[in-house]
């Protein structure tokens, strides 16, 4: 009975479609770039001894290595959500002015390497530390050279992948939703469980895998706060920068593994490829 | 005389210009309000509900104070609902949730929730659509749907923003007669805001007409529409309005011009307005004859063509009035063509005395 | 400390694959030579370094200090490195095995494993065998780091199983856990407790006898500077680098 018009759909691109093409001269950077980032992964592939990979890729050490590195990361990666999620949402959305001064810092963990980090984490933590003396004192707690301490390091340098990307999200979705939700009846609570986390869920999920990817790969902050113990504190990486210095083949074997598990967690969390934050 | 349900007083300042307004209404009531674009209707539909502080003043909702000094009720908890020229529904909702959303932001248990959803979507036309996703309707049923959600938790006060404004031609009659059935009919007290004479005939009980943040005109809807008193009222009506003060045989102008027309309920002397129909006015190319009365001088600015009319708006002429600036004339296509009428062309307009009406500016 | 790690990855990036990087330079007047070191030289080779300079006017002596074994790593690459000493016989066979040695190692010093421990020993650590207790957090060098295997080697020796808290890439990241103050007892070298100055107090026990380790020097392959590099050899080997060796607390060769 009506004759309404559909709303304007988002179209793929097909063959047909032309538009403004690409400049041409592009193309040239944009393979070096691709060969810096692919070439190098070619070249371990390359110099991997696999005839032995199975038997190093399946040692006991290498096994407890990827258990902790994933259980370590899974945890550290829910952290950066319970802790990152709302500290994105009060940058984004916040109307306190000093917030301004807040936003810079939050990419500390970004710029400063990984090992000064650690250093920080221990000169907060550590036995003799600003926090860590009282931790000690009264109740007996250390938390360097245990696992929680990888935990932490993890989360430290993981954090701000998170945030940045929630808080892009959240700035460009606006609020305008949340005020119809608000008109409707929903407290600011309710409005953010079932307006806001729901609508920004795509820059969660791609936060999230930045943010795993990144726990996968910590190494600096691990080792200068946590320590390296097999089963404890021995990450993937960490075990593959002691293995380098008996046995390379087993450096690269693990490093590929690495690779491999990283492109699984990407490919699982966005399997429709690059598409942005939609 | 009891007071009225909603009593409304509000001060915003803003770098353009500066609201300051009062009004009431009845409950039950649909008042319309009308104005230039920056005149401050959104921002006063902002502070109704709750979206916005004010600078100061006092809103009252029946017997809840919900804005006053020191006193702002957030929006979740002041029963004003709101439907906007976008309809903003829940893109990861289908439409079945998002007119259930408000009922079970208030805590209705979901099976009534729902229950409430699908009498709602059956009102407004849109049972089919329950289980689709905002993305897969066109724009005329999103808005539909956005009228179901905004009345599904029984808003004390309904704020309508422009809600016909992005709809296109086919689908807003549809809308405005639901808007009349769910929302007049119903008696739901509301506010609405247009730019459309017809909307606001058709929804409206009371006309409020707001300028650069203050209130120019209000009354009962016909009555401010067929006499509107400022020209920007006159517009919205589709008549042609001068100011000035009233003489024995109608209007002098500011700048000294006579338009002659009957007086009605004004004294000489007094601020009038003189407000003629466009179909009062006839066009010449040259000066006529004779020196008929309420002959003058302006520049064609544009030809509108409005069916089997079309009207000219008139522009001011160096050394002629002034205040025929934005005047309309209604003329037949074939006059169009048979003058030769271009944009930029100086022509004569000629106002039947007999159809021009001379009362109080107020 | 740390930084040095960040170098070492750094300059590995760099190198490797790299081919012949700067090198020396090659005017007359002025000449640059590349050393290798292990870590634990850093001290004592500083000081060797600055009498070199001074004996050899217009030359300058550039250090990398990092893990032996990543230095031998660099080197097997092609790192432009004149001399090279490592802190055990093994990194120094895979640079040798891979062609790159230009004259025969020679031994030109000895380190002993030490307990470094806070100042004033609070936890009351007298021997390898208290390192065992429960109640201490103990840090060693992981195995494949030089002194790592020194200490399972004592371990082996002993029977005692220390079960530290933290296996460390680096003798210096082992003995800063002791210094922070996280960890009770580090096994470090004689030489790392000598260069703390009193940041940490060292406890010498008798089983590190059983396992000193070896430090060879030698000069490597393709040098752009192997006269100049003899020359700090014979510096090292003679009874100046001797001297300053022996005040820091390694062992005669």
């Amino acid at each position: 009975m009506t004759t309404d018009r559909p709303a304007p759909r988002v179209r793929r691109s097909d063959d047909h479609a032309r538009g403004v093409a690409l400049p041409g001269l592009l193309w040239v950077p944009a393979a070096a770039a691709f060969a810096l980032i692919a070439l190098p992964v070619v070249g371990l592939v390359l110099r991997a001894d696999w005839a032995r990979l199975p038997d190093l890729l399946l040692s006991e050490s290498a096994l407890t290595a990827l258990r902790l590195s994933l259980e370590t990361a899974a945890i550290s990666t829910v952290l950066c959500i319970l802790l990152g999620g709302p500290l994105a949402a009060v940058l984004a959305r916040g109307r306190k002015r000093w917030l301004r001064w807040i936003r810079p810092l939050v990419l500390l963990p970004l710029v400063l390497p990984p090992v000064v980090g650690g250093l920080a984490l221990l000169f907060l933590l550590g036995r003799m530390g600003l926090l860590g003396r009282v931790l000690d004192t009264w109740f007996g707690i250390t938390v360097p050279f245990t696992t929680a301490a990888v935990v932490l390091a993890q989360t430290f340098v993981a954090l701000p992948f998170l945030v940045v990307s929630l808080e892009g999200a959240l700035r460009t979705a606006g609020d305008r939703y949340e005020a119809v939700a608000a008109t409707l009846g929903a407290s600011p609570w309710l409005a953010f469980r079932r307006v806001t986390v729901p609508l920004v869920l795509p820059g969660l999920a791609s936060g999230t895998v930045l943010a795993f990817a990144r726990c996968m790969g910590e190494f600096g902050a691990t080792i200068a706060f946590a320590g390296s113990l097999e089963g404890v504190t021995r990450t993937l990486p960490l075990l593959v920068y002691l293995e380098r210095e008996t046995d390379t083949d087993a450096a690269i074997a693990l490093s590929l593994l690495i690779v491999v598990v990283a492109v699984l967690v990407i490919a699982i969390a966005r399997p429709r490829g690059a598409d942005g934050l939609r | 005389m009891t007071d009225p349900w909603l009593s409304a007083r509000v001060l915003v300042r803003r770098p353009a210009f500066t609201l300051d307004v009062e009004f009431t209404a009845e409950h039950g009531e649909v008042v319309a309000v009308i104005g230039p674009n920056g005149a401050g209707k959104s921002t006063l539909l902002g502070v109704l509900a709750g979206l916005l502080v004010p600078d100061g003043g006092e809103i009252r909702l029946g017997d809840r104070v919900v804005t006053a000094p020191g006193l702002h009720v957030p929006p979740h908890r002041r029963g004003v609902g709101l439907l906007a020229q976008q309809a903003m529904l829940f893109p990861h909702l289908t439409a079945l949730a998002n007119v259930a959303f408000g009922p079970r932001a208030h805590g209705v248990p979901r099976a009534a929730a729902e229950a409430r959803a699908r009498e709602l979507l059956a009102a407004v036309d849109a049972a089919d659509l329950a289980h689709r996703r905002p993305a897969r309707m066109s724009g005329g049923q999103q808005q539909r749907v956005a009228l179901a959600r905004a009345l599904a938790p029984r808003p004390e006060l309904l704020l309508l923003d422009e809600p016909l404004a992005a709809l296109d031609v086919d689908a807003a009659p549809a809308m405005r007669s639901l808007l009349r059935r769910l929302v007049r009919a119903e008696r739901q007290t509301a506010l609405l805001v247009t730019h459309d004479a017809l909307d606001a005939l058709v929804l409206a009980d009371r006309v409020v007409v707001l300028t650069d943040g203050r209130i120019v005109e209000q009354g009962p809807t016909r009555e401010v529409l067929a006499r509107p008193r400022s020209a920007f009222t006159a517009r919205i009506a589709g008549l042609d309005l001068v100011p000035g003060v009233a003489l024995a045989d109608g209007l002098r102008t500011a700048d000294g011009t006579t338009v002659a027309g009957r007086l009605d309920g004004v004294a000489v002397g007094e601020p009038a307005v003189a407000v003629f129909p466009p179909a009062a006015v006839s066009v010449f190319a040259q000066e006529p004859k004779g020196s008929p009365r309420n002959v003058f001088p302006v520049r064609l600015a544009a030809i509108e063509p409005r069916g089997d009319v079309v009207r000219l708006r008139a522009s001011a002429v160096p050394g002629g009035p002034g205040w025929v600036d934005g005047l309309a004339a209604d003329v037949t296509p074939a006059a169009v063509a048979d003058l030769g009428l271009e944009p930029g062309m100086v022509l004569w307009f000629a106002v039947k005395a007999a159809e021009t009406a001379v009362y109080p500016a107020r | 400390m740390r930084l040095r790690a960040l170098a070492v990855a750094g300059v590995l990036l760099l190198l490797v694959g790299c081919g012949q990087g700067s090198g020396g330079s090659t005017g007359a007047d002025s000449a640059t030579l590349t050393v290798f070191a292990a870590s634990s030289l850093r001290d004592t080779f500083t000081t060797i370094g600055e009498h070199f300079e001074a004996t050899h006017p217009g030359t300058t002596v550039r250090f990398n200090f990092a893990g032996s074994s990543d230095l031998a790593q660099q080197i097997v690459q092609g790192a432009p490195a004149d001399v090279f000493a490592a802190a055990s016989d093994t990194t120094m066979k895979t640079v040798a095995d891979a062609g790159r040695t230009a004259t025969a190692p020679a031994l030109f010093a000895k380190n002993a494993l030490r307990i470094a421990v806070a100042p004033g020993n609070p936890k009351g650590i007298a021997s390898f065998a208290d390192l065992a207790r429960p109640d201490l957090k103990v840090v060693v060098c992981a195995e494949g780091v030089p002194c790592g295997d020194a200490e399972l080697k004592i371990e082996a020796v002993t029977g005692i199983d220390v079960q530290p808290v933290s296996e460390e890439p680096d003798v210096k990241s082992t003995l800063s856990k002791v210094q922070s103050g996280d960890a009770d007892a580090g096994l470090v070298y004689v030489t790392d407790v000598a260069a703390a100055m009193g940041t940490v107090e060292g406890v010498a026990f008798p089983e590190a006898e059983q396992a000193v380790t070896d430090y060879p020097i030698a000069v490597v392959q393709d040098s752009g500077q192997a006269a100049l590099a003899q020359e700090f050899v014979a510096l090292v080997t003679g009874p100046a680098g001797q001297t300053v060796l022996q005040e820091a607390g390694f062992l005669a060769p």
